[in-house]
C-alpha cells in the first residue's frame, strides 16, 4: 500500500492549526476577560498563569505557516496573500498582546497602557483569526495559481460573524483555565461567567452550522445527502451532550471539567469545518493534492515532523508539568 | 504611495520588519550562549557573582527574546503574504527548511525558556542548566536553519527548475549550498560580538559611575576577553566570507567596491560616490592594489567591474559601497577595542582606565550596527534577484497595490517604533540599573514562581518594581 504523503501532511496542518487555536486560544482568552477585572492582583494572576506557555503556545501558529509554506507552498501564497490585511492586523495585533507580557510588569506608570495592550492585542488578534476562518471558509478565487479576488473581500457579513464567534470560544477556553488554574473570588466570577459564554459559543456553533449549508451547496451536500447524513449525525450530538455537560459541571463547580469540555467543544467545532472543507486546501475549488509540493519536500518535512513532534509533545507537557497546580490569588507579588 | 511603486514598497517594508527583527535574535544568539556559560561557572564555582549575573542578563535577555519572538511571527508570515510569487516558486525549498527551524528550535527554545525564565525554584539547578543550555542550543540551531534558506537564495543548487518552479532535486546540497558554512560563522560569531560589546559597554557604564563591584567587574573582564578574541577571528570569518562571494556573486563584489571595469591589480577604495548612472565612482580615494590583494590574494589579480552585467541586472553600489565600510570599519575599531583591552589588562589597569571605559561604552551598539550594515550589504547586493541568477525579485511579490502595501508598511513603521522603541528603552533602562550588588540567597531554597510565594512571576518583575523609583542599584527583586 503506498503511503499518502499528501493526506499525512493535511493531517499535521489541522493538527498544527487545533493545537494552536486550543492552546493559544486559552491565554488569548484570558487577555479578553482582563476587562472583568480591575484589581491589579488578579490581573497579574491570569497574566501568570500563562506567562510561562504563552510563547511555547504561539510556536504552533509559526508551525502552521511554516508547514503550509513546505507542504502546500501554493495555498501558503494564495491564501495568506488574499488575506492580506487581516493577517497583518492579527500579527501586529499579537505584538501588541505578546510584548505586554513583558513590559506590564516593567512599569508601575505605564501599566494601564499594557494593560490595555494586552487586552486589545489579544481581542483583536482574535476577531481576526475569525475573520481569517469565515473568508476561508468562503473561498477564494484563484488564477494562473495566484489569488484573484480583492483586498476587501474577506469584509463580509460570515466572516465578521466568524470573528466575533472565535472572541467567544476563547474566552470560553480562558474561563475553563482560569476555572482549574485558581481558586476563591476570581474562580467564582469565572463559574458565573461560564454559563453565558457556553450558551453564546452554543449559538454561535448553531449560526455557523446553518449559514455555511445555506450559503455554500457542496457544504450542504456533504452534510446532509445520504449516506453522509448518518456518519456525520454524532458531531452534532456530540456537540449538545458537551454543551449540556459543560453547564452541568459550571453548576456543579467542578474544577477541571469545564476546560476540557470546552476543549470538546472547540474540537467537535473543528471537526464539523475540517468535514465541510474537505478536501479542500483552498476553498472552494483546489483540493490538498492538487496544491501539494512535490513529494520529496512534503518527505524530508515530513521526516522533522515524525520525529520532533513526538518530542516537543513531551517537553510541552512537561513544562505544563512543571507548572501545574493552582494559582494562590494573592500570592503573585505586590 | 510617497513616491514608490507596490513592488519598492514590498521591498522597503520587508526590509523595514526584518531589520527590527534581526537586532533582537542577534541579541537572543548571543546571550543565550553568555547565560549558559555564567550558569555554568556558577555550578562549578558556586561563586554569587556568576549567579548575580546571570540574573540580571536574564532579565534583558527575557524582553529581547520576547520582542524577537513576536516581531519573527510577522517574518514567518510575509513570505506568503506580501512574497506569493517567492512561494509559489521557491516555497518547496524554503518552506521545509522554515519547517524545521520550527520544529528543531523554535520549539525548544520555547519549551524551555519558561523552565529558565521561571523554574529555576521548582527544577532544581541541574535541570534548570539543562533549560538554559537547550534555549542556548535552540538559538543556534534556529539560526543555522533560517542561514540555510537565505544561503540557498543567494547560491541555489540541489534543484531543478520546472515551469518556473523550483523542485528539490538533493536536499543535502540544497541546506549546504556554498555560501552557507561562512554566512553561518560569519552571523553566529556576529551576534556573539554584539553581545561582547552590549556586556562590555553596560559594564563600563557602571565603572565610569564608579561602581567596582565584583558582578560589574567580572562582565566587563569576560566581555573584553570576547571581543579580543572573537573580533579578530569575526574578520577571518568575514574575509573567507568575501572570497566566496567573490566566487558566486562577483557582481555583489564589484558592487560593494564602486569597482566599474574589469581590471587587474585594483585600488581598495577608501572614499567614493559611485554613480549608478553615470557608471563611475566619483571622488575615489583609494590604496593601489589593496582591494586585488585583499580579494584574491595576488597584488596583481583581475576583478570584475559592474560593466560586466547589463545595467539592469547591477546590484545599487551606491548602497552597498558605504554599508559594506561601515560594516568593515565598525569591526576593525572593535578589533582595537580588544587590543586595547589587553594591553591595559597586562598593565593591570582594565578597570581604571576612564578613556577606555568611554570606547567601550561608545562601542556598545557597534555589532548590532554591524550586523545590519552587513546584512544590507548582502541582500541590496544580490539585486535584482531573489533566488540569485534565477528568480527576480521584481516576479516575486504577491501583486497588491501601492496602497496596500503602503498602508501596511506605515502600520509596521508606526507599531515597531511605538513597541519596540518602548521595549529598547526598557532594556537601556534595565541595563543601567545594573545587577544587583549584594549576595543573595540561593534560589533552590526558595518556594516561588508563578503563584507561589515570594518571588515574581516575571524574571523582569523584579526589578522592574524599583524601575519607576529612582535609579537604585539595591533593588530587591524578591521585594514585598
Amino acid at each position: 500500500m503506498n503511503i499518502d504523503i499528501p493526506l499525512i501532511w493535511a493531517g499535521v496542518i489541522a493538527f498544527g492549526i487545533f493545537m494552536y487555536v486550543v492552546m493559544d486560544g486559552f491565554d488569548l482568552g484570558i487577555g479578553i476577560l482582563f476587562p472583568f477585572f480591575k484589581e491589579r492582583d488578579k490581573r497579574d494572576l491570569m497574566m501568570n498563569s500563562v506567562a510561562p506557555i504563552w510563547d511555547g503556545n504561539e510556536t504552533w501558529l509559526v508551525l502552521g505557516g511554516a508547514g503550509l509554506f513546505a507542504a502546500f507552498p501554493l495555498a501558503y501564497g494564495v491564501v495568506l496573500s488574499a488575506l492580506y490585511l487581516p493577517l497583518i492586523l492579527m500579527l501586529l495585533a499579537l505584538i501588541f498582546r505578546g510584548v505586554a507580557f513583558e513590559f506590564r510588569f516593567k512599569s508601575k506608570r505605564s501599566r494601564p497602557v499594557w494593560d490595555l495592550s494586552f487586552i486589545f492585542g489579544s481581542l483583536v488578534a482574535t476577531f481576526f483569526q475569525g475573520v481569517v476562518l469565515g473568508a476561508y471558509i468562503n473561498g477564494f478565487p484563484v488564477e494562473n495559481r495566484a489569488f484573484a479576488g480583492g483586498p476587501f473581500d474577506w469584509l463580509a457579513p460570515f466572516p465578521l460573524f466568524c470573528g466575533v464567534a472565535l472572541v467567544v470560544g476563547y474566552a470560553m477556553l480562558g474561563c475553563g483555565w482560569l476555572i482549574m488554574k485558581t481558586e476563591g473570588e476570581l474562580q467564582d466570577k469565572m463559574f458565573k461567567l461560564m454559563p453565558p459564554l457556553t450558551i453564546a459559543l452554543g449559538a454561535c456553533i448553531a449560526i455557523v452550522s446553518l449559514w455555511t449549508p445555506l450559503a455554500h451547496e457542496a457544504i450542504a451536500s456533504r452534510w446532509f445527502d445520504l449516506p453522509n447524513l448518518l456518519y456525520f449525525s454524532p458531531v452534532p450530538i456530540l456537540v449538545l451532550a458537551s454543551l449540556a455537560a459543560l453547564l452541568r459541571s459550571v453548576r456543579l463547580k467542578k474544577d477541571n471539567q469545564p476546560f476540557l469540555l470546552t476543549l470538546a467543544l472547540i474540537f467537535l467545532a473543528y471537526t464539523g469545518l475540517a468535514i465541510s472543507l474537505w478536501p479542500n486546501i483552498i476553498p472552494p475549488a483546489i483540493s490538498f493534492t492538487a496544491a501539494s509540493a512535490p513529494e520529496s519536500s512534503q518527505k524530508f518535512a515530513l521526516v522533522g515532523v515524525v520525529v520532533m513532534v513526538p518530542i516537543i509533545l513531551m517537553y510541552t507537557v512537561y513544562g505544563y508539568f512543571v507548572f501545574r497546580g493552582k494559582m494562590k490569588l494573592g500570592e503573585g507579588y505586590h | 504611495m510617497f513616491g514608490l511603486d507596490a513592488l519598492e514598497l514590498a521591498r522597503a517594508q520587508f526590509a523595514f520588519t526584518v531589520s527590527f527583527h534581526i537586532v533582537f535574535p542577534a541579541i537572543s544568539i548571543g546571550l543565550a550562549s553568555y547565560l549558559a556559560v555564567l550558569e555554568g561557572l556558577w555550578l562549578k564555582t558556586g561563586r554569587d557573582v556568576y549567579l548575580n549575573l546571570y540574573r540580571f542578563w536574564l532579565q534583558i535577555f527575557a524582553v529581547a527574546f520576547g520582542m524577537g519572538v513576536v516581531s519573527g511571527v510577522v517574518m514567518s508570515y510575509q513570505f506568503g503574504t506580501n512574497w506569493a510569487g517567492l512561494s509559489n516558486a521557491a516555497g518547496s525549498i524554503m518552506g521545509p527548511l522554515l519547517t524545521y527551524e520550527v520544529l528543531t528550535a523554535f520549539f525548544l527554545e520555547a519549551g524551555f525558556l519558561g523552565i529558565m525564565l521561571f523554574g529555576m525554584n521548582k527544577v532544581g539547578k541541574g535541570l534548570h542548566f539543562f533549560a538554559t543550555l537547550m534555549v542556548a542550543i535552540g538559538t543556534l540551531i534556529s539560526t543555522f536553519w533560517i542561514l540555510s534558506s537565505n544561503s540557498w537564495m543567494h547560491t541555489p543548487q540541489g534543484y531543478e527548475l520546472v515551469d518556473g518552479v523550483f523542485y528539490p532535486a538533493d536536499w543535502w546540497a540544497i541546506v549546504f549550498n556554498p555560501s552557507f558554512p561562512y554566512r553561518l560563522a560569519h552571523m553566529a560569531m556576529a551576534a556573539f560580538v554584539s553581545v561582547a560589546f552590549i556586556v562590555g559597554a553596560t559594564g563600563a557604564w557602571h565603572l565610569l559611575k564608579g561602581r567596582r563591584s565584583a558582578e560589574v567587574k567580572t562582565m566587563f573582564s569576560m566581555a573584553m576577553w570576547m571581543a579580543l578574541l572573537a573580533a579578530p577571528t569575526q574578520a577571518v570569518i568575514g574575509d573567507a566570507h568575501g572570497l566566496n562571494t567573490m566566487e558566486h556573486q562577483p557582481a555583489k563584489i564589484a558592487a560593494m567596491e564602486g569597482h566599474w571595469d574589469t581590471e587587474r591589480g585594483v585600488d581598495l577604495l577608501l572614499f567614493g560616490i559611485p554613480d549608478m548612472q553615470a557608471e563611475t565612482t566619483h571622488y575615489a580615494i583609494g590604496i593601489p592594489r589593496l582591494a586585488s590583494l585583499i580579494l584574491t590574494h595576488d597584488l596583481d589579480g583581475e576583478i570584475k567591474g559592474l560593466k560586466e552585467w547589463a545595467p539592469e541586472d547591477r546590484p545599487n553600489s551606491t548602497i552597498v559601497f558605504w554599508s559594506f565600510r561601515l560594516m568593515v570599519g565598525l569591526g576593525l575599531l572593535m578589533v582595537l577595542t580588544g587590543l586595547i583591552s589587553a594591553w591595559l589588562r597586562l598593565r593591570g589597569q582594565l578597570y581604571d582606565a576612564r578613556l577606555f571605559h568611554r570606547m567601550a561604552l561608545i562601542m556598545g551598539p557597534s555589532g548590532l550596527i554591524a550586523v545590519l550594515a552587513g546584512w544590507v550589504t548582502t541582500e541590496v547586493g544580490r539585486q535584482p534577484w531573489v533566488v540569485y541568477g534565477l528568480l527576480r525579485t521584481a516576479d516575486a511579490d504577491s501583486g497588491h497595490s501601492a496602497t496596500q502595501v503602503g498602508t501596511t508598511f506605515a502600520l509596521f513603521v508606526i507599531v515597531y517604533f511605538l513597541v519596540f522603541g518602548v521595549g529598547i528603552t526598557y532594556l537601556l533602562r534595565m541595563m543601567r540599573k545594573g545587577p544587583k550588588l549584594k549576595a543573595v540567597e540561593h534560589q533552590t531554597d526558595i518556594e516561588g514562581g508563578p503563584g507561589r510565594a515570594r518571588t515574581p512571576s516575571r524574571p523582569l518583575s523584579g526589578a522592574s518594581e524599583s524601575d519607576d523609583r529612582a535609579d537604585s542599584d539595591e533593588g530587591d527583586r524578591h521585594e514585598h
